[in-house]
């Protein structure tokens, strides 16, 4: 009878000793805001384009979190976005949803600096200060800093702001992915077949 | 040979068949100097060096050509003499096979050295300047990547460096090399090594040998025993690959250099066996490194051999001279048959990091057979020297999952190809790694540069945030600031002020209003003038505008200041006490006119409805007396808002003497009146009361003079601003007058009464007092005129020769009446009627000169800012033009794609009406341009506008062109879409033009 009583007793002590350890760490190691909108944000390209349909980046990752936004609607994260943020939030992995955009090849603004006219429009439309001029004087981006987000280009009255693809440099360069090879098993190996399909 | 030192093993490796022999046979020789020398600017791993010397400039063998750029770089020498034709995109080797800049020496046979001279003793020498001096001789690793030299050097400064390894172990097939280097000059692999050891200290030095090399070795040997150096050589079991770096330190040490670490981390530090004797020879001989040993072999080559090759000498030079068979040639392998690199151009030269160049055919080295499925037999993962799981990184890498493959240490792979080689599914496991961890690193690269941009995002939006809020508190401070000065005004106005009356009161905010007016003008002139400098400087447009600006302002500042002046000399006297009484007059002046007015209306009325009486004189007078109401209000109105005016003094000046002026004219009115009842009655005192109202007539000239000289004064002050509406109302007063006295004068006539010749002198004198008025005008107008000139407003002038015109007309008639009466005045009437001609004449005069001087003063503007936009303007057409030009272009080569289809001809007469769209909007443009040159110049508009509505049409184009492409970007199905889309842009390209024209 006294070896119950004991065990209840002890077990009631943990308990409570586990409850206030619980409800202490909770207070002290509090984590300001929701880790989880960070830690999507921080898988977004950070382009700021807005071709999601929200205001920016965050927003968006706001949106996932909270409102659970579709996770594939971020053209300039391309489908490797998408597989991380299913990772991340274990979801199946969809392919992205055309209505936003397509995946397009990397680029960067450039400003056709004689046509510019200095009307700072295109200042005012870049969400990472990529651009350096100022009123009535000649403009150029700044090219290491600009995500290629596209926000530039449509408010420029003279239309003098073109995207141009990186080129790839020596440094740059990367190595493609190997053809996939001809998955048959060994019993099917034969050479016409294989060279057929080679072709 | 017995090693002194204990052989460890690693794991896996592979023994593919060596093909070492066929090169080994012939000893090193000199190959011979190329025509032409491409020194690639990047040999090395790091930044790519910055070319030294210009095209055209003559270089010898040995010097510097580019310079290392940071920590991490290398210097690029001449390794020959001859001239620099080029610095310039050529192939290089790289897997990319894409070009890279390369300097191009032409050489010119001589091979002539510059001056250079070794180090006595190194060992005098600082270490720090020992290694600048290896680093001044661009000496890079020559077995694997190129690392610069120096950096390894440097090492001993912060790694406690215990072992110093020489890699000679040349594992990978076919490349003697470093074979043959140990063999014929082992002395200067030896002093290398004693340089290396007196920079880094180590305790111990081992050379790694593999054990197919035995001629190597003894050679060694031998040198070493005429040497103090105390090393070891190692022989290790021939592997591939024993000569990876972290492969050699297992074999000799044991010591197993953990993941994502250096040597250096563990004490050892590794050097090729190639860069000994490049240190040596830089250091003993001041030689940089400008050729290394390159083996030349593979099936097709006729001589298989080791070369001393200058770097930059191009693979065809090199081939050519082993004698290859082009024919029999099928791969070209730059490095060896396991981690080399197939290169397709053999212009691609050697550099510093080329060790073997295989000519292999078709049998040596046989297209890849391709990849069947994996079996997971794990050989791959036994061979693994790196002790990876090649299968398990294979299938992550396939499967795009790469943060697996990274979580499987996919960054410890070498890349030594041995999984590859044993594979028995042909699998190119090799590529799949490296297409994996290029992808990795892109992401690193996008995730830092996405961090970036986050950071920066943010720091715009906290940016904009406090530029918010900054406005937002400088707007209430503002509204504060306006509240308290507010209160501080009531205040003011409430504390009552004992000393001083209520109109010094008045005055004594108008004094400092005034002071603050004239201090805002002269801030204005100020900066005009600035302006006009700076326009002047550069040679701007607007140069004219500015100036008139400038002296408007100029007036303006001057007059604030005077006006300020004045009422501070006479601070009480004038502004209190001239409108208090003076204000009042004129006060009455006005209320009486308007009584009169409204009698001489009613009478007027009375007469018309009653139909008897002289209704024309009443008519005439009622007009006066409008006219003289009026006048008496204005000046009234004058006087009283010259109270608190910015020019007070001018004002109250001028509107006593006008108030005199009126009320004089009130009695000359009343005598006149009187004097006609008197001559209509046949009165005797009418003589007496024609020579009263002549007097009184007089004193009002007088009057008048004194208020036009002082209006000329005021003039003279206040030119071009100067407002001649009084002058001239003072003229058409004077005018009715003179009307009203000839007139008079006609009937006196007409009656025949003895007074009439007076009355024709009195004519006479009016007549000239309005000349004079007139002149007056003319004066003041010219004036205006001189300053204010392109924008004078003509219209004033033509309207006065009007009314002059019909002056003459009038007199002419009365002077023929006259003449048909056989009135003796008919004669003075002609000379007054020529007199007035002569007028009209010169009025007439005036006016032309001032319309050809605005003319000319147009013109002048015009052709400026012609010259300034015609230029800009033709450009934008030219601009317009090619890129029509292009779209042509663009569709010449749809058309060729698909001739067969109706739409591409179609779309071909589309081009052809745009184009004809494009030529008329052209030809409205430029006339659009030309008017809108000639509004600007007159209307004073910005140029600078013109400027970016003409941009602003380019653009129109530009986005109908970007449709064109678009459209043939997306094929046939939306082509007509996409014309109709153009045609709506072209329309509005017109419209926009048409704009232009209006
Ligand atoms: S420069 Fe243009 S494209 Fe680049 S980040 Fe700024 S807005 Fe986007
Ligand atoms: S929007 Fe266009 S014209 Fe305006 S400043 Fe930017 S680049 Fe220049
Ligand atoms: S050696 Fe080739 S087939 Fe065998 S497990 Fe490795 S990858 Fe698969
Ligand atoms: S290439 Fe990489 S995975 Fe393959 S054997 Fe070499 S180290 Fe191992």
């Amino acid at each position: 009878m006294s070896a119950v009583l004991i065990a209840v007793l002890v077990l009631l002590g943990l308990g409570l000793v586990f409850g206030i350890l619980l409800g202490y760490s909770s207070i002290r190691f509090k984590v300001e805001g929701n880790p989880l909108v960070d830690q999507v944000d921080s898988l977004l390209p950070q382009t700021q384009c807005g071709q999601c349909g929200h205001p920016g980046c965050r927003p968006y990752a706001e949106s996932i979190v909270n409102s659970d936004e579709a996770i594939n609607k971020c053209p300039p994260g391309g489908q490797s976005t998408i597989e991380a943020l299913a990772d991340l939030l274990d979801v199946e992995v969809v392919p992205l949803d055309a209505e936003h955009g397509e995946e397009q090849i990397k680029t960067v603004a450039y400003i056709r600096e004689d046509e510019c006219i200095g009307c700072t429009k295109c200042i005012q439309a870049c969400p990472v200060d990529a651009i350096l001029g100022a009123a009535k004087q000649m403009h150029t981006v700044i090219e290491s800093e600009c995500t290629g987000c596209d926000l530039c280009v449509e408010p420029c009255p003279v239309d003098c702001i073109d995207m141009l693809p990186i080129a790839p440099t020596l440094n740059s360069w990367q190595w493609p992915a190997p053809k996939p090879g001809i998955e048959l098993i060994a019993t099917d190996r034969h050479p016409g077949i294989a060279l057929e399909a080679e072709v | 040979m017995k090693n002194t030192v204990r052989v460890h093993s690693f794991h896996g490796g592979i023994h593919p068949p060596e093909n070492k022999k066929q090169s080994t046979g012939a000893p090193i020789t000199m190959a011979p100097v190329p025509s032409r020398i491409v020194l690639p600017l990047q040999q090395h791993i790091g930044l790519p060096a910055d070319p030294v010397v210009k095209v055209g400039e003559r270089v010898l063998k040995g010097q510097l050509v580019a310079e290392a750029i940071g920590r991490i770089s290398a210097n690029i020498h001449a390794s020959t003499s001859g001239v620099v034709t080029a610095i310039e995109s050529h192939p290089v080797p790289h897997m990319s096979g894409m070009p890279a800049d390369c300097l191009i020496i032409e050489a010119d046979g001589n091979d002539e050295w510059i001056e250079h001279q070794g180090l006595e003793d190194y060992t005098q020498l600082p270490k720090p300047e020992l290694i600048e001096f290896i680093r001044q001789a661009g000496v890079a690793g020559m077995g694997g990547a190129g690392f610069p030299t120096d950096v390894k050097l440097h090492l001993g400064d912060d790694h406690i460096v215990n072992t110093l390894i020489i890699n000679a172990a040349e594992c990978e097939p076919y490349i003697t090399a470093d074979d043959m280097l140990m063999r014929e000059r082992a002395e200067q692999i030896l002093g290398g090594i004693e340089i290396i050891a007196h920079l880094l200290k180590p305790l111990h030095i081992m050379v790694g040998i593999e054990d197919n090399k035995p001629q190597a070795i003894r050679a060694l040997h031998a040198a070493l025993d005429n040497s103090t150096l105390n090393l070891d050589i190692v022989i290790t079991p021939t592997k591939y690959p024993s000569g990876g770096e972290k492969q050699l330190i297992k074999l000799l040490t044991g010591i197993e250099v953990p993941s994502g670490k250096i040597p250096a981390d563990v004490g050892i530090v590794c050097q090729n066996i190639g860069t000994t004797t490049a240190i040596f020879k830089a250091v003993t001989y001041g030689e940089p490194l400008i050729s290394r040993i390159v083996t030349v072999t593979g099936q097709a080559a006729r001589h298989k051999q080791n070369y001393e090759v200058r770097i930059g000498t191009r693979f065809a030079d090199l081939l050519d001279h082993s004698d290859v068979d082009r024919e029999q040639m099928y791969r070209l392998i730059v490095g060896g048959p396991m981690m080399g690199i197939t290169v397709e151009d053999e212009q691609i030269p050697v550099i510093k990091t080329t060790n073997c160049v295989i000519a292999g055919s078709v049998q040596e080295m046989p297209p890849q057979p391709p990849a069947q499925a994996c079996i997971r037999c794990g050989m791959c993962e036994q061979v693994c020297p790196a002790e990876l799981l090649p299968q398990q990184l294979h299938w992550f890498a396939k499967g795009r999952e790469f943060d697996k493959a990274r979580n499987h240490n996919l960054f410890d792979c070498i890349e030594c190809g041995a999984c590859s080689y044993i594979c028995p599914s042909n699998i190119p496991l090799v590529q799949y790694y490296r297409f994996a961890k290029a992808e990795i690193r892109k992401e690193d690269a996008e995730q830092r540069k996405s961090d970036h941009a986050r950071i920066r995002f943010e720091a715009r939006l906290e940016r904009l945030e406090r530029a918010k809020v900054e406005k937002e508190e400088r707007r209430k401070q503002r509204a504060a600031d306006a509240a308290r000065a507010q209160a501080a005004k009531k205040d003011a106005a409430l504390t009552p002020k004992p000393a001083s009356t209520a109109n010094a009161e008045s005055s004594e905010p108008d004094l400092k209003q005034l002071k603050s007016n004239a201090a805002i003008a002269r801030t204005k002139l100020r900066q005009a003038e600035k302006a006009l400098a700076n326009a002047k400087d550069k040679g701007q447009e607007g140069v004219d505008t500015l100036q008139a600006t400038v002296i408007q302002l100029q007036e303006k500042s001057d007059k604030a200041e005077q006006a300020y002046q004045q009422a501070q000399n006479a601070p009480a006297k004038a502004p209190v006490a001239a409108p208090a009484s003076s204000l009042k007059d004129l006060k009455n002046n006005a209320a009486i006119a308007r009584t009169k007015l409204k009698k001489a209306e009613k009478q007027l009325a009375d007469a018309e409805a009653s139909g008897e009486g002289d209704i024309s004189a009443l008519k005439a007078q009622v007009v006066t007396l409008q006219e003289r109401t009026a006048k008496a209000t204005e000046v009234y109105e004058n006087a009283e808002s010259g109270k608190d005016n910015s020019a007070p003094a001018i004002a109250l000046d001028t509107s006593g003497l006008e108030a005199d002026i009126v009320a004089m004219q009130g009695k000359v009115d009343k005598a006149e009146t009187a004097w006609k009842t008197a001559v209509e009655s046949g009165s005797p005192a009418a003589d007496k009361m024609a020579a009263g109202v002549a007097k009184l007539k007089d004193k009002l000239t007088a009057l008048q003079d004194e208020l036009a000289a002082i209006k000329n004064a005021s003039i003279a002050t206040a030119a071009p601003v100067i407002d001649t509406c009084e002058l001239e109302a003072d003229i058409v007063a004077m005018q009715a007058k003179v009307d009203k006295g000839e007139a008079a004068w006609k009937t006196a006539l007409e009656s025949g009464s003895p007074a009439a010749d007076k009355m024709a002198a009195g004519v006479t004198k009016l007549k000239d007092k309005l000349t004079a008025l007139q002149d007056e005008l003319a004066a003041a107008k010219s004036s205006a005129i001189a300053t204010a000139a392109p924008v004078i407003d003509t219209s004033e002038l033509e309207a006065d020769i009007a009314s002059m015109q019909a002056k003459v007309d009038k007199g002419e008639a009365a002077w023929k009446t006259a003449v048909e009466s056989g009135s003796p005045a008919a004669d003075k009437m002609a000379v007054g009627v020529n007199k007035l001609k002569d007028k009209l004449k010169a009025l007439q005069d005036e006016l032309t000169a001032i319309t050809t001087k605005s003319d000319a003063k147009q013109d002048e503007t015009q052709m400026q800012s012609e010259a300034l936009d015609m230029k800009a303007l033709k450009q934008q057409v030219s601009i317009m033009r090619t890129k029509l030009k292009k779209a042509e272009k663009q569709l010449a080569e749809l058309s060729e794609d698909e001739k067969e289809s109706a739409l591409a001809s179609e779309l071909i007469a589309e081009i052809d009406q745009l184009k004809l769209r494009h030529g008329t909007a052209k030809t409205t443009y430029d006339t659009a341009e030309a008017e809108l040159i000639a509004a600007a110049a007159q209307e004073g508009i910005d140029l600078k506008q013109l400027k970016i509505d003409a941009a602003l049409a380019r653009a129109a184009v530009t986005k109908a062109e970007r449709a064109l492409t678009k459209a043939e970007d997306d094929g046939k199905q939306t082509l007509e879409e996409e014309l109709l889309a153009i045609r709506a842009q072209a329309e509005k390209l017109n419209a926009t033009l048409e704009r232009f024209s209006e």
